[in-house]
C-alpha cells in the first residue's frame, strides 16, 4: 500500500515556543486519521506543513510522494486542505464559491459533481444565498464541497466539527465515511475524544509531541490500570475526596461520574468505604472500560511526570 | 491566464455586493471635486485692515480711499490707538495695520519724504508677503499721483521710466482652479488606487480566505494582477470623472490629449497599486494598514508638489520624489492640460513612472509569499 504522508522528524518554532518536536509518523492511502488533542498541541502548525504552508526547520514532510517544501507548486493541485476557520468568501454566494475554486483549480462544478453530490445536494437550494448568512453547519458543507470540488487525492480538515452542533457532527462523520469508497485518504484533527474512535488510526498529540499513534481500539486497550467509574451526587465534594484520598492515581471527571485509577487495583472496596466515612452521600463504585480519552490522560500523565 | 480572469471576475463580484464601496467608488470623486477644486486656493481676496490715521488731512484720507478702492483690500476698523489697533490684529479681526503718522500730508507736499509703517499678521508667511505686496503696490501706485500732482509735465518726459507689459501663459486669467484640478485629479487617483487594493489585501488576510487560496495552484503573479486590474480600472473610470465635472461645473481648459492623460495614469496607477500591495504584504490588520496608507499617502501627496513649487524644495526633497510617483504624475496633468504638453514632452516622466511600476509591482509579487 502506498504511503501518502510520510514524515520524518518535522519540528518547527515560532520564537521560544517548540510548535512541533521531532513528529515521525505515515498515513496510508484511503485511511481516515485523526489528529486527537488539546488546544495548542501543534495539530494546525503540522497541517499548515503538510498544506505546504508553512517551512518546517528541521524534517522531511513527504505528501503523495512529493517533498512538501520544493514541490508545492505540484502538491499544491492534489490537496483538498479545509482550515479550523470558515475561510471562503463570505460575501459570495454558495454558488459562486463553489464555481470559484472549481475554476481555480481549472475544473468544472459539474465534472466532479457526483463526488460531492451527497455533501453538497444539503446546500444547494441555499445556492443563491451567500456563504456569511449560513448556519455553522451549511458553512461547514460548503468548506467540505469547495475542498472536494477538485478531487484531491488528499484532504486535510482542520478541527471540522469544531463549533458546530451535535447532529451536524455526526452527520459530517457519515460524509467523511462515504468519501472513502472515493479512494480519497483523508487527515482530520479533533478535540472530540469521541470523534476518534471513527478514525481508522489516530495519534494522540500533545506539546507538539506524538505520544501514541494506532487504531483507536488499540490505543484504549492500551490503558493499563483498572477503571473505576465512582458516581454520587455530590459530584463537586466527590472529586476533592477522591483526589485526596491516597490511593488513588488519578481522578478525572467523565460526563456524570468521576474516572478513579488506583494504586492497588483491588482497593475498589476501602475506596467506597473512605468516600462514606467522608460523608459522601449516594456512593458507587463499579469497574467500567477504558475509553480513548482515559487512555490520553494517562498517557499526559506519563508525559507530564517523565 | 484564464485563473486571472476568473480572480479578476471574483473581485469585481464582492466589489459591487458592497453596497457602500461600490456607491463610494462614484460619490467619492464628485464630491472631492466639488468640494475640493473651489475651496483650495491661494487667491488673496479682502484683506482687512486696521488703519491708524493721526494724519487727518486731504492726503491721509486719498490714501485710505485709493486702499478702499482696490479689490484687494477692506478697511475694518479705523482708530487713533495704536493698543487699539494691535488688540484687532491680536483678536484676529484684521491681517494688516496701517500706521499714518501725523505729518505726514505735510511732508508729501512739502517735498519732504512721507513716512507710514505698517504691522503685517504673518501666521501664514505666503499670505502675509502676498498682501504685503499688493499693499506696497498701491501706495506706490498712490505715490505716483501725488510726483504727478506736484511736478510739471516737462520734468516728467525726462524722468527715466519702465513700463513693461505681461502675459500669462497657460493661464491667463490666473484662475487658481486650473491649476488645482489636475492636482485634485491625482490625489483622487492616489487615493483610489491605494487605499482600495491595499485594503481589499489585507481583508483576504484578516479573514483567512487567503489561506484557502494560498493552497491552491493560484501563482504568485496571477493573485497580485488580479488584484491591480479591477482597481486600475476604477482608478480611470474616477478619473475620466472628474474630468466630465472639471468640464462642466468649472469649465476647465484641455489642451493636450486625453489618450495620452490616461495612458500616463494607467502607468501610475500600477505603480500605486504595486506600492499598495507591497505595504500590504506586512500589514496584519486593515487598522495597521489604514494607518500607513494614510502616512505614505501624506507625504507622497505634501511632496508632491500640489501646493509648493516642485523647484523649490530642498534638494534632498527633490531626490526623494525621483521615487514618488505622485509627483510625476502632478507634473504630467498639469502639462497636459494646462500646456498641451505631447508624449516627446513628457517622456522622461513616463519612463520614470515606468520603472516605478515595474519595481513596484515585482516587490509586491515577491514580498507576497505563499508559503509562511
Amino acid at each position: 500500500m502506498n504511503k501518502v504522508i510520510e514524515s520524518s522528524g518535522i519540528s518547527r518554532s515560532f520564537g521560544k515556543t517548540r510548535a512541533l518536536d521531532n513528529i515521525s509518523f505515515y498515513v496510508d492511502e484511503a485511511e481516515v486519521f485523526g489528529f486527537i488533542g488539546p488546544d495548542g498541541a501543534g495539530k494546525t502548525t503540522l497541517f499548515r506543513i503538510i498544506t505546504t504552508l508553512l517551512l518546517p526547520d528541521e524534517g522531511e514532510m513527504k505528501v503523495l510522494g512529493l517533498d512538501s517544501t520544493k514541490e508545492y507548486k505540484e502538491l499544491r493541485k492534489h490537496i483538498g486542505y479545509m482550515p479550523g476557520r470558515f475561510s471562503l468568501y463570505q460575501d459570495l454566494s454558495v454558488e459562486e464559491n463553489l464555481n470559484f475554486y472549481a475554476t481555480v483549480f481549472g475544473t468544472t462544478v459539474r465534472e466532479n459533481y457526483d463526488l460531492i453530490s451527497d455533501i453538497y445536494s444539503h446546500i444547494e437550494p441555499f445556492g443563491k444565498r451567500l456563504a456569511g448568512q449560513l448556519s455553522g453547519g451549511m458553512k461547514q458543507k460548503l468548506a467540505l464541497s469547495c475542498a472536494l470540488i477538485h478531487k484531491p487525492a488528499l484532504l486535510v480538515l482542520d478541527e471540522p466539527t469544531t463549533g458546530v452542533d451535535a447532529v451536524s457532527r455526526s452527520e459530517f462523520w457519515d460524509m467523511l465515511a462515504k468519501l472513502r469508497k472515493h479512494n480519497i485518504t483523508i487527515i482530520v484533527s479533533t478535540p472530540y475524544m469521541d470523534e476518534a474512535m471513527k478514525c481508522d488510526r489516530v495519534a494522540l498529540i500533545q506539546n507538539g509531541k506524538i505520544l501514541d499513534i494506532d487504531s483507536p481500539g488499540k490505543i484504549r486497550d492500551g490503558f493499563s490500570r483498572k477503571l473505576f467509574s465512582v458516581r454520587s451526587s455530590e459530584k463537586f465534594r466527590l472529586i476533592t475526596a477522591l483526589r485526596e484520598h491516597p490511593g488513588t492515581v488519578t481522578a478525572y471527571p467523565f460526563g456524570d461520574s468521576v474516572h478513579v485509577t488506583l494504586i492497588n487495583d483491588k482497593a475498589a472496596d476501602s475506596l467506597y468505604d473512605y468516600l462514606i466515612a467522608k460523608g459522601i452521600k449516594d456512593v458507587s463504585v463499579q469497574e467500567t472500560e477504558a475509553g480513548i480519552e482515559d487512555r490520553f490522560l494517562e498517557l499526559m500523565e506519563k508525559g507530564a511526570t517523565a | 491566464m484564464r485563473t486571472i480572469l476568473f480572480l479578476i471576475r471574483k473581485e469585481f463580484l464582492q466589489i459591487f455586493r458592497n453596497k457602500f464601496i461600490s456607491k463610494a467608488i462614484f460619490g467619492v470623486p464628485i464630491i472631492q471635486m466639488l468640494i475640493l477644486v473651489p475651496a483650495i486656493t491661494f487667491e488673496i481676496k479682502d484683506v482687512r485692515l486696521a488703519i491708524i490715521d493721526k494724519d487727518m488731512t486731504p492726503e491721509s484720507r486719498g490714501l485710505i480711499s485709493k486702499l478702499e478702492g482696490s479689490t484687494f483690500f477692506r478697511v475694518s476698523y479705523s482708530t487713533f490707538s495704536e493698543s487699539d489697533a494691535n488688540d484687532m490684529l491680536h483678536r484676529n479681526k484684521c491681517n494688516i495695520i496701517l500706521n499714518i503718522p501725523s505729518g505726514f500730508g505735510k511732508d508729501i507736499t512739502t517735498g519732504n519724504q512721507g513716512k507710514l509703517s505698517a504691522v503685517v499678521n504673518a501666521i501664514n508667511s505666503s499670505t502675509a508677503q502676498l498682501s504685503w505686496a499688493y499693499l506696497n503696490g498701491v501706495i506706490g501706485d498712490y505715490n505716483m499721483d501725488q510726483i504727478r500732482k506736484n511736478i510739471s509735465y516737462s520734468q516728467i518726459t525726462v524722468m527715466p521710466q519702465i513700463q513693461i507689459t505681461n502675459r500669462y501663459w497657460y493661464n491667463e486669467t490666473l484662475n487658481y482652479k486650473y491649476y488645482m484640478l489636475p492636482g485634485i485629479l491625482v490625489i483622487l487617483v492616489t487615493a483610489i488606487g491605494f487605499l482600495l487594493a491595499g485594503l481589499n489585501m489585507v481583508r483576504e488576510k484578516e479573514v483567512g480566505t487567503i489561506e484557502q487560496i494560498n493552497v491552491t495552484p493560484v501563482r504568485k503573479f496571477h493573485f497580485i494582477i488580479a488584484k491591480m486590474v479591477p482597481f486600475l480600472i476604477i482608478g480611470l473610470i474616477d478619473l475620466a470623472l472628474g474630468l466630465v465635472i472639471g468640464k462642466l461645473a468649472f469649465n476647465i481648459p484641455f489642451e493636450g490629449s486625453i489618450m495620452l492623460m490616461f495612458f500616463a495614469a494607467s502607468i501610475f496607477l500600477v505603480a500605486v497599486l504595486g506600492l499598495a500591495l507591497f505595504v500590504s504584504t506586512f500589514s496584519a490588520t486593515q487598522q495597521q494598514y489604514m494607518f500607513v496608507a494614510f502616512f505614505c499617502m501624506i507625504i507622497f501627496i505634501l511632496m508632491s508638489g500640489i501646493f509648493t513649487p516642485y523647484d523649490s524644495m530642498p534638494m534632498w526633497a527633490q531626490d526623494f520624489n525621483l521615487i514618488n510617483p505622485v509627483a510625476y504624475l502632478m507634473r504630467i496633468n498639469r502639462m497636459v492640460m494646462l500646456k498641451g504638453s505631447t508624449i516627446s514632452d513628457i517622456s522622461r516622466e513616463l519612463y520614470s513612472l515606468t520603472v516605478l511600476a515595474i519595481c513596484f509591482s515585482m516587490f509586491a509579487i515577491r514580498r507576497y509569499r505563499k508559503i509562511a
